[in-house]
C-alpha cells in the first residue's frame, strides 16, 4: 500500500487497465471487464489468479494471450490425477548421479576418496532436472506460469503448491530454498469438478469466466475469421447460444464456434438453414445423444433451405 | 468528479473493513489476507467507476460463484446504506452528486414537470434491453419522481415498486410480438425488469430515508436471496454435476486404497509360492489385491402423486445416474413396479423421459396410491434372482403406503439378498413416521437411510455410496 491514492490516481490506474485490455486485444483475446481488470491486478499485485468457468470459455487462452501481450514466456503445467512433485517441481537425475559416483570411485584407487565430497557434489544444481514449477521460479526472465486444470490433482498437490504461490519459492531439502528471480504471473484454471481448498483460494484472485455475451462472441468470431459475413457471424453465435441453453453433455465452446465459422466459410454458406446446420452440426456438438437433441430442438427451428432469411 | 478530496484514506479503510465484516456476517470466509489484498486491489482501479471498484473487490473477496452472488447483494445493500448514513450525517441535499461510490452520475436536479411518461417508458425499455445499469438507475429516479408527483404513493416500498412498474407497462416479454417485425429481439428479459425493480426499490427507500431522516434496520439476506438463481434445467445440471462427482470419486477411490498399506490381507497361497525361492521361509509377503467396489445398482423410484415434486428430482437423479454407471437398472413404481432401464438408455432428454414414464402402461397406476408392500412382492418375484451380495439397491420414496400393509418381511428378504440397501426419503427426517409414513418399518432393514431433498443431500449420499 505504498502509493497514496488521491484524485490524481484517477487517471493512472485507469490508463494501466486500458493498456492491459488493449494489449490483450492486440494478442487476439477480447477480454471482458472483469477479465481485463483481474489480469491487470494480477500484474500489479503479483498475485496468482484462479480462473474458473465452464469448459471452453477461454481460460487457458487467457494465459496464452497474457504471455503474448506481456512478451513473457509461457510455462505450462498440465495437471492430472496422480501428478506428483517429481513431475511438477524437480527431480534428481539419478543416472547422472550414479555415473558421477562411479567415475569418482574409479579415480581413487586407494579406496574411499572422501565420500562426503561426492555426496555434496551429486546434489548440486547440475544434477537437478527442473520441472515446470521450478523452471518458472528459477527463470531469469519473467514468465507466465499456467497451472492448468488444478481440480484434476489431489489435495496433497494443492498443499504443495501453497509455498510456490504465496512466497514464490521452492525448498529443496538438499539444496536450500530457490527463490523467484522475477515475479511470474501465475494463472490456475479449474473446471470446478471439485471444490478447491480454502487455503489455495485465499492466496489467489478469483475470476469467473462465463460464456461471453452475444456481441462479444460475435466480435471474437469475427476476429478469428475475419472473412465471414457479419450477419452470418451473428446468426451463428445466436444459434450456438441456443444450443448452449439445452442440457447437453458438452455444450459447444468458443473455439468450436470459431471452427464452425471457418467451416461455413469453407463451404461457402451464406446463411444457416436447417440443411447446412444438420450437415455441419457435428463441429459444435460432439456426443451422439447430444446430436439427436440438438437436431430436434435447434435444427427444426431454423428455416428450411432455399427460403430467404430467418424468422425463427 | 464524484470523488472530492474530502475522503481521507482511513475513512475509506474503515468503510472497507466494516464492509468485509458485513460479508463475514453473511457467511463469506474473508480472512485478513483477503482484506489486505482488497486494499491493494482497490488502489489499482479508479474509485469513481462503480463497476471496476466492485470487480476489484469481488476478485479479492469472493472466491467462488456462490460467494460472488452473495457478494453482489451485500455490496449493493451495504454501500447504499453507507451512502444514506453519510447523507443523513451531513444533512445536506446530496441527492444526486453523491460522494460515495454508490451514487449515480446524473448531476442535474430532477424536474418532474418535464417528464413525459411515454417517452420515459420508451427510454426505460431501451435501457433494460441494453442492460445499461447506470442509465436504469437514473431513469428509476425519474420514474419515482414522476409518480410521486401524481400522489399515488402508498408509502409502502414493495407496493409502490409494483405500482410504478405496472403503470409503466413493464412486464417481462411484453414486446415479443412487436419485435418480430423489426427483426431484432427487444424482448424485455425477466432479469432486466427485475434489475430495474431493484433500482426503483432503492430509489424509493432513499426517499423514505430522506423523509424520516433515519435508516431502517438492516436485514440479513433471506435464504431465497442466498441461493443461486436457478431454473429446472439448471437444477438438473446441478444434479448431473454431483453425479459426475460421484463417478470421479468412484474412479479415484480405488487408487487411494491401493496406496494404503494398512488393513491389507495376506494372500497365503501366493506367499507360500514365493517362499519356495527362499527354501520355504516366507520372506516376502504377498497381499490380496484390493479391488474397488464397482456396484451393480438397482434403483427403485416412487413416482406417485404424494411425491410429485420430489419425483421430478428423483427422476433427474436416476437420469443422471444412467450416464455414469454401466450396470444400473432402474424401476419406477406407484402401485406396481415397472422397469424403465431401456427408456433411460434411449432417451437423452429428461422431459421426454418423464413424459414417457408417466404414460407408460407398465406403471399400473390404477388409483394413483402407492402400495409399497405390493411393490416389494413384485420386485422379489421378478428380479430377486439377479440380486447378489455385490448389488446395491437404492429406494427413492417417502414410504407412505396409504394405510396398506407395508410387507416389511418381503422388504427384509430383499435387503438380505442385496449387499447394501439405501433409502432416500424426499421428506425431512422430522416428517418420517408421521401420518401414513411407515419409514420405521423399513429403516432398520436398510444399510442406511437418508433424507434427500437438495443436491447437497445428494452429494452426501454420494460420499457414502462411493465408500468401499
Amino acid at each position: 500500500m505504498s502509493p497514496p491514492p488521491t484524485a490524481a490516481a484517477g487517471s493512472g490506474p485507469a490508463a494501466g487497465l486500458e493498456a492491459t485490455r488493449d494489449a490483450l486485444a492486440a494478442s487476439g483475446y477480447l477480454a471482458d471487464d472483469s477479465a481485463a481488470l483481474v489480469s491487470h491486478l494480477a500484474q500489479q499485485l503479483g498475485k496468482p489468479v484462479l480462473v474458473e468457468g465452464p469448459a471452453g470459455v477461454g481460460k487457458t487462452e487467457l494465459a496464452k494471450a497474457l504471455s503474448r501481450a506481456t512478451g513473457r514466456e509461457l510455462i505450462r503445467l498440465q495437471c492430472y490425477e496422480g501428478l506428483d512433485e517429481a513431475k511438477a517441481l524437480y527431480e534428481w537425475n539419478y543416472r547422472k548421479q550414479l555415473l558421477r559416483i562411479q567415475a569418482e570411485a574409479g579415480t581413487g584407487p586407494e579406496g574411499e576418496p572422501a565420500g562426503g565430497e561426492v555426496m555434496e557434489d551429486i546434489f548440486g544444481e547440475e544434477f537437478l532436472l527442473t520441472r515446470p514449477l521450478l523452471a518458472a521460479i528459477a527463470s531469469e526472465a519473467p514468465v507466465v506460469l499456467l497451472i492448468d486444470e488444478i481440480d484434476k490433482t489431489d489435495q496433497e498437490f494443492e498443499a504443495m503448491l501453497l509455498e510456490v504461490l504465496s512466497d514464490f519459492q521452492i525448498s529443496i531439502p538438499e539444496l536450500g530454498v530457490v527463490e523467484a528471480q522475477s515475479m511470474p504471473i501465475v494463472l490456475l484454471t479449474s473446471n470446478n469438478s471439485r471444490e478447491l481448498t480454502e487455503a489455495l483460494k485465499r492466496r489467489c484472485l478469483y475470476l469467473w469466466l462465463d460464456y461471453p455475451a452475444i456481441d462479444r462472441e460475435v466480435e471474437i468470431v469475427r476476429l478469428h475469421v475475419p472473412d465471414l459475413d457479419a450477419g452470418l457471424a451473428r446468426r451463428l453465435v445466436e444459434v450456438v447460444g441456443m444450443v448452449r441453453e439445452l442440457d447437453l453433455k458438452k455444450p459447444p465452446s468458443i473455439a468450436e464456434s470459431i471452427d464452425w465459422a471457418r467451416a461455413l466459410l469453407l463451404l461457402g454458406a451464406d446463411q444457416i438453414d436447417s440443411e447446412t446446420f444438420n450437415r455441419t452440426m457435428s463441429i459444435i456438438v460432439k456426443h451422439r445423444t447430444d446430436l439427436d437433441l440438438v437436431a430436434e430442438r435447434v435444427g427444426m427451428r431454423l428455416p428450411a433451405a432455399g427460403r430467404n432469411d430467418g424468422t425463427s | 468528479m464524484p470523488r472530492p478530496a474530502r475522503a481521507p484514506r482511513d475513512l475509506i479503510a474503515d468503510q472497507l473493513v466494516s464492509f468485509c465484516d458485513e460479508l463475514r456476517s453473511e457467511g463469506l470466509a474473508v480472512g485478513t489476507s483477503e482484506i489486505l489484498d482488497a486494499f491493494s486491489a482497490v488502489e489499482q482501479v479508479p474509485w469513481s467507476d462503480r463497476l471496476q471498484f466492485r470487480e476489484a473487490l469481488a476478485a479479492t473477496l469472493a472466491k467462488s460463484q456462490e460467494d460472488r452472488h452473495l457478494f453482489e447483494q451485500v455490496f449493493d445493500r451495504w454501500f447504499f446504506r453507507a451512502a444514506e448514513l453519510e447523507a443523513i450525517d451531513r444533512e445536506g441535499p446530496v441527492e444526486a452528486d453523491g460522494a460515495e461510490p454508490d451514487r449515480g452520475e446524473s448531476g442535474e436536479p430532477i424536474d418532474g414537470e418535464r417528464i413525459d411518461v411515454d417517452e420515459l417508458t420508451e427510454m426505460i425499455r431501451q435501457a433494460i434491453a441494453d442492460g445499461d445499469d447506470a442509465l436504469m438507475r437514473d431513469l428509476a429516479q425519474l420514474a419515482v419522481a414522476a409518480f410521486g408527483r401524481r400522489g399515488e404513493g402508498s408509502g409502502v416500498v414493495g407496493v409502490d415498486v409494483q405500482r410504478i412498474r405496472r403503470s409503466l407497462g413493464l412486464t417481462p416479454g411484453s414486446q415479443a410480438q412487436a419485435a418480430d417485425g423489426a427483426g431484432e429481439d427487444v424482448e424485455l428479459d425477466r432479469d432486466g425488469v427485475r434489475r430495474f425493480e431493484g433500482h426503483l426499490r432503492r430509489e424509493l427507500e432513499r426517499r423514505l430515508i430522506e423523509r424520516t431522516g433515519k435508516l431502517p434496520p438492516a436485514r440479513p439476506l433471506a435464504d431465497l436471496d442466498r441461493a443461486l438463481p436457478t431454473n429446472p434445467t439448471q437444477d438438473l445440471a446441478a444434479v448431473h454435476r454431483s453425479v459426475t462427482m460421484l463417478k470421479r470419486r468412484l474412479a479415484t477411490l480405488g487408487n487411494e486404497q491401493r496406496g494404503r498399506r494398512r488393513g491389507r490381507v495376506v494372500d497365503v497361497r501366493r506367499t507360500m509360492r514365493a517362499s519356495l525361492e527362499t527354501g520355504g521361509v516366507p520372506l516376502t509377503l504377498r497381499y490380496r489385491p484390493r479391488r474397488p467396489r464397482r456396484p451393480e445398482i438397482y434403483v427403485l423410484c416412487d413416482v406417485s402423486t404424494s411425491v410429485t415434486s420430489a419425483s421430478v428430482f428423483f427422476l433427474s437423479v436416476l437420469h443422471a445416474l444412467h450416464d455414469s454407471f454401466r450396470k444400473l437398472r432402474s424401476f419406477v413404481f406407484i402401485e406396481r413396479i415397472s422397469e424403465v432401464t431401456e427408456t433411460f438408455e434411449r432417451e437423452r432428454d429428461f422431459r421426454k423421459v418423464s413424459e414417457r414414464i408417466s404414460q407408460d402402461g407398465g406403471v399400473a397406476d390404477i388409483s394413483g396410491y402407492t402400495d409399497y408392500g405390493r411393490v416389494w412382492l413384485e420386485f422379489l418375484e421378478e428380479i430377486s434372482a439377479d440380486l447378489d451380495p455385490r448389488s446395491t439397491v437404492i429406494v427413492l420414496g417417502d414410504a407412505r403406503t396409504n394405510g396398506r400393509d407395508p410387507h416389511a418381511a418381503a422388504f427384509a428378504k430383499l435387503t438380505e439378498r442385496a449387499g447394501r440397501t439405501f433409502w432416500l426419503n424426499p421428506e425431512p427426517r422430522l416428517y418420517w413416521n408421521y401420518g401414513d409414513s411407515v419409514m420405521a418399518a423399513y429403516e432398520p432393514l436398510t444399510t442406511e437411510s437418508f433424507e434427500c431433498w437438495t443436491t447437497k443431500h445428494l452429494e452426501h449420499f454420494v460420499d457414502v455410496v462411493a465408500k468401499p
